[in-house]
């Protein structure tokens, strides 16, 4: 630390933070002196350990190394640093800090935000005078690159800073800041001052790869800095009384609510963290019909709620005035709220990461302990308390890979920056191959790229007015106003589904909903939202209008996606608790021995032993059952759904190619069921093939899922990529002539343009994201090294149960289309 | 092309094809719906790059009819081109200029906006509302029959949907029979379907690829 502690900087901050009583944690030290010596690099901290001042006072010191005996009158700067948020959320509570700093230091530097909701008088002032401090979302920060002049502007920056890189890496949004920091380091890499990148970020599985992207599109290497800090947690499970009266199957708990209600007591704040948006609904109700004097101390928070009733919930939520809250992942990031003791996770959280990250919602100072409570939603769900337990033990943590190749993204950046002062094809040709995403792109596909944007696929045709990009004799440009216009709405990579707004008809918006559910109800009938009971009046221009209602029944809005999968890490520790399950079950006291979850879990477990088996970790079980709906085929390789979609596909297809034979399937986190009308031709001769790495690549190909799979990875990268406009903002009439769905252009596609780049990269996403290759791979291996056990059981077990009552179905046929039609037309006569 | 598949209605002799058009014997007139031509072409022009392949292969399969069946009238049940005038509509003029002496009825539909010297120029003439020959009634938009005549709509661009043992279901366009009316299928590539309930008397023909099953 001696270079640091003999700069000026230094010696200033020092005495500030003493009049203030602060004692600066070592890791932030080291950034300091990092940061002086103009190295870039990453800081991993939990949040609320003071790495906002890690990187911030870093900037700060720096300029008053370069300014000793100016830095308090120097003003208007231009801007120094950018700060790269995920959260709109957050921008105002870091702004406000960092202005507290610089106040307090007599310093004049300006603090500026730009996200989707600042003003655009606030706009214009930045434009007139740059702050120093510019806190802003990727989005934003590609709109900005769209902005005539952003390459002055971006000209006198000298620390980037990305904030919550784990919750970016990984994600397309990390992509597009992947892509800004091309171009940022394309500006300044002639400039006469240096530059330096800051990532800021929780603990993930691969911290190397996640520093080396931020690091490649500046060509540099950066240091990695790790707070000493460790979080205690604390895990508890939520038991039933009986487990052999608890459910086998089931998404929601609810028979639970009472065992909530003690722990609700004890705490001064707890948040009850839901899977899903219905399901919060539901559980608020349940919470309210359970103990009605929680009524106004109680609240719900997630993703459709107005953002006006979401702000009211935080602001209570910090000044402790709310017993519990409700809620999704819409709280699992942002500013810490103190008053939470503890955290209650219903049902599966899927990962380890994401558990550990709403625990530590709880106790959030260093020296606190995080309490969590664990809720099963059915029986089985115990185990992955367990594994969950046994997981954070070895601090097992997820890694977020970065995404390849993204096609969507980079379409939709070329267009971007033709809007504001145009590129040059070979110059960013060369800046977006030192980002991780592209640099294994290739020449073809760049002039692929150029091609879909300038010419609209094939260059030359007849009677072709294609218009979005032009060149205009030294660079590309988007000319059109009204194209420019709709590109700038369209920039981002959060594809969102067609939703209405839900307003009273007194006044007062409540949230959103989706199109899809609205369009089922009649005026008339009663749904929930936002804890409230509503009743549907009319639907005009785009919002939904609603009075209160007192109805004692109503529906429960679903919304579409966030079914997360299993991650590989939970995978394996379940099947770790399962093996030692397995064996106690050989012993009349097992059990005894073993954890409180597993414990519990006894009956269930020897009712499974009785009717088939409970593998051990080297075993893969499959389960063989007729019932009057046809012939099931269970196998459990505890792998996550996703995977579990791939590998019900190959075996369909496998199966299908000793002879014609149709299948749907269906599959949950720790199996799939393939169903068909005719016995499934699998045993112990031909098991072991069926389950074969070899030719998997071939074999994924031919599965016909792989189509249906990549019809739902198109929906958002059409959306990103350019193909589905989704009409003005507040315009009530959408671009009726400009509709087309995802499916139909992909259809379309299919038909008529099968080297489509966009098309490919939906091929390719189901590929590596949703089959997850590598991982279906190492299954694979996995069970050709283990044995596969084939049982028979005369009724259903606790593990199939599960999986037979999901209603999701896939289809998947060898069988000739005009045959299986006419075998339908026969079925239904 | 597949065999039409037979079909007789009021005493007339109707001949449906998996292409999505009607042949109809006695007047020697082609019956379509929903072309939709013209959209890749505006979706192109706003920068949205569809592939030009779709109208080129619509018009390919309309030319193809028009050798198969050699009818002396074209009936178009609305829908013919998707948007304000652009150079697909050239496209397609040209393409009806040498298709030689057709006559060629286009009754409006919803998404007909192109002015009407268009029109004229192609030598298309333009029902509003509905139609009336022999037995027979067109109209673009119709939930009931209007006369005692029988009548064909289109708009609805109608699909069917199966479903089996297994939970398996398909969807597939579809021309669809009633009592007293028929919907046609929509003809253009780059249109959807939407599933139709039918009711018992029903007669409901699913295009299934290059083929065509009736499925009820």
């Amino acid at each position: 630390m001696s270079i640091l502690h003999q700069t000026p900087g230094y010696k200033v901050i020092q005495s500030r933070m003493k009049e203030v009583g602060f004692q600066p944690f070592l890791f932030q030290e080291q950034s300091w002196e990092a940061i002086v010596s103009g190295k870039s690099g990453l800081v991993n901290a939990p949040t609320g350990c003071g790495k906002t001042f890690a990187v911030f006072m870093g900037a700060l010191i720096q300029f008053i190394n370069e300014h000793p005996t100016q830095y308090q009158t120097k003003a208007k700067n231009g801007l120094q640093l950018l700060w790269i948020t995920p959260l709109r959320a957050l921008a105002k509570d870091i702004g406000r800090a960092m202005e507290e700093v610089i106040a307090g230091l007599g310093m004049q530097w300006q603090v500026g935000i730009r996200n989707g909701d600042t003003e655009l008088k606030e706009r214009a002032k930045q434009k007139r005078q740059m702050p120093e401090v510019l806190i802003i979302t990727p989005e934003s920060l590609h709109l900005f690159l769209g902005q005539k002049e952003y390459t002055k502007v971006a000209s006198s920056i000298r620390i980037i800073a990305v904030d919550e890189w784990h919750e970016l890496l990984g994600s397309k949004r990390g992509v597009q800041v992947e892509l800004a920091l091309s171009r940022l380091a394309g500006i300044r890499k002639n400039g006469p001052l240096s530059c330096s990148i800051w990532g800021i970020s929780a603990t993930i599985g691969n911290m190397d790869e996640a520093l080396e992207t931020l690091m490649t599109p500046f060509q540099t290497n950066g240091v990695i800095i790790k707070a000493a800090l460790r979080k205690e947690v604390a895990v508890d499970s939520i038991f039933p009384d009986e487990i052999e009266k608890y459910p086998w199957a089931g998404h929601l708990g609810l028979k639970l609510v009472d065992k909530v209600l003690p722990i609700l007591e004890e705490s001064k704040t707890t948040l009850i963290f839901i899977n899903t948006r219905g399901m919060s609904e539901l559980w608020y109700q349940a919470l309210l019909t359970a103990n009605p004097d929680l009524a106004g101390a109680i609240a719900l928070h997630h993703g459709s709620i107005d953002k006006e009733l979401r702000d009211w919930v935080e602001e209570n939520l910090h000044t402790g005035s709310l017993k519990a809250v409700v809620c999704t992942a819409s709280l699992d990031l942002g500013v810490d709220f103190r008053p939470v003791e503890t955290v209650i996770q219903v049902g599966s959280p899927k990962g380890v990461a994401r558990f550990l990250q709403r625990a530590g919602r709880s106790g959030h100072r260093p020296d606190e302990v995080s309490k969590i409570y664990f809720l099963p939603t059915h029986s089985l769900e115990l185990m992955e308390a367990a594994a969950l337990k046994s997981a954070i033990d070895e601090s097992m943590i997820e890694s977020k890979p970065p995404l390849l190749l993204c096609f969507d993204a980079l379409i939709q950046y070329c267009c971007t920056l033709s809007l504001g002062e145009g590129f040059i094809p070979d110059q960013t040709f060369e800046e977006i191959k030192n980002t991780v995403c592209f640099r294994d792109i290739t020449l073809d596909e760049w002039q692929q790229v150029l091609q879909h944007i300038v010419d609209g696929g094939n260059a030359l045709q007849q009677y072709d007015e294609y218009k979005k990009v032009i060149w205009t004799g030294d660079r590309y440009m988007i000319a059109n106003r009204k194209i420019a216009m709709r590109h700038r709405l369209h920039i981002g990579t959060i594809v969102s589904d067609a939703m209405l707004k839900v307003k009273l008809f007194s006044g007062g918006f409540i949230g959103v909903i989706e199109e899809y559910f609205i369009s089922r109800l009649e005026p008339g009938d009663v749904f929930t939202l936002a804890g409230r009971t509503l009743e549907l009046v009319m639907i005009k221009d785009m919002t939904v209008l609603v009075k209160k209602s007192t109805a004692k029944k109503s529906q429960v809005p679903s919304w579409v996606g966030g079914r997360m999968p299993l991650t590989a890490n939970m995978g394996k520790k379940l099947r770790e608790q399962l093996s030692i399950c397995a064996t106690a079950c050989e012993t009349p006291d097992g059990f005894k021995p073993l954890s409180k979850e597993l414990q519990a879990l006894e009956p269930l477990l020897r009712l499974q032993q009785e009717r088939s088996i409970v593998p051990k970790a080297n075993e893969l079980l499959i389960e063989q059952i007729a019932t009057k709906d046809g012939y099931h085929l269970f196998v459990f390789p505890f792998e996550g759904r996703l995977v579990h979609e791939a590998m019900a596909a190959i075996l369909a297809y496998r199966i299908s190619k000793i002879h014609p034979i149709t299948f749907s399937f269906v599959m949950n986190d720790y199996g799939f069921e393939l169903l068909s009308d005719q016995p499934i031709p699998i045993d112990d001769t031909n098991v072991y093939e069926l389950f074969s790495p070899e030719n998997l690549l071939a074999d994924i190909q031919r599965s016909v899922n792989s189509t249906e799979m990549a019809k739902r990875k198109f929906r958002d990268i059409a959306v990103i990529g350019g193909l589905i406009f989704q009409g003005y903002p507040g315009e009530h009439k959408k671009a009726r002539h400009l509709q087309a769905s995802a499916s139909l252009i992909f259809k379309v596609f299919n038909d008529y343009d099968s080297n489509n780049l966009l098309l490919r990269q939906a091929y390719q996403e189901v590929f590596d994201q949703q089959m997850e290759e590598v991982r279906l791979r190492d299954m694979l291996h996995r069970i050709q090294n283990g044995t596969i056990v084939l049982t028979f059981p005369e009724r259903l077990t606790p593990f199939c149960f599960p999986i037979k009552v999901d209603s999701l179905r896939e289809d998947l046929s060898s069988e000739k289309l005009e045959d299986r039609v006419k075998k339908l037309i026969l079925q239904n006569s | 092309m597949n065999q039409p598949y037979p079909i007789s209605i009021r005493q007339q002799q109707l001949w449906l094809s998996a292409e999505r058009a009607i042949f109809w014997e006695q007047e020697q007139a082609l019956l379509l719906s929903d072309l939709h031509l013209g959209k890749s072409g505006h979706f192109r022009k706003s920068g949205i790059p569809m592939p030009q392949e779709l109208i080129k292969n619509d018009l390919h399969r309309l030319v193809t009819l028009i050798q198969f069946f050699k009818p002396r009238k074209l009936l178009i049940v609305g829908d013919l081109f998707h948007s304000h005038y652009n150079l697909e509509w050239d496209w397609f003029h040209k393409w009806v200029k040498d298709l030689g002496t057709l006559d060629w009825k286009l009754i409006r539909g919803n998404h007909d906006i192109l002015e009407d010297k268009h029109y004229e120029e192609a030598g298309i003439e333009v029902i509003h509302g509905s139609y009336e020959l022999g037995p027979f009634q067109f109209t673009h938009e119709a939930e009931e029959p209007i006369t005692d005549r029988y009548l064909f709509s289109g708009h609805i661009h109608p699909g069917v949907l199966l479903k089996g043992l297994g939970k398996q279901s398909l969807r597939f366009p579809c021309f669809h029979f009633g009592k007293d009316m028929a919907v046609l299928p929509a003809f253009g590539a780059f249109t959807g379907s939407v599933a139709l309930e039918a009711s018992k008397t029903d007669k409901v023909i699913a295009i299934v690829e290059k083929s065509l099953i009736p499925v009820q």
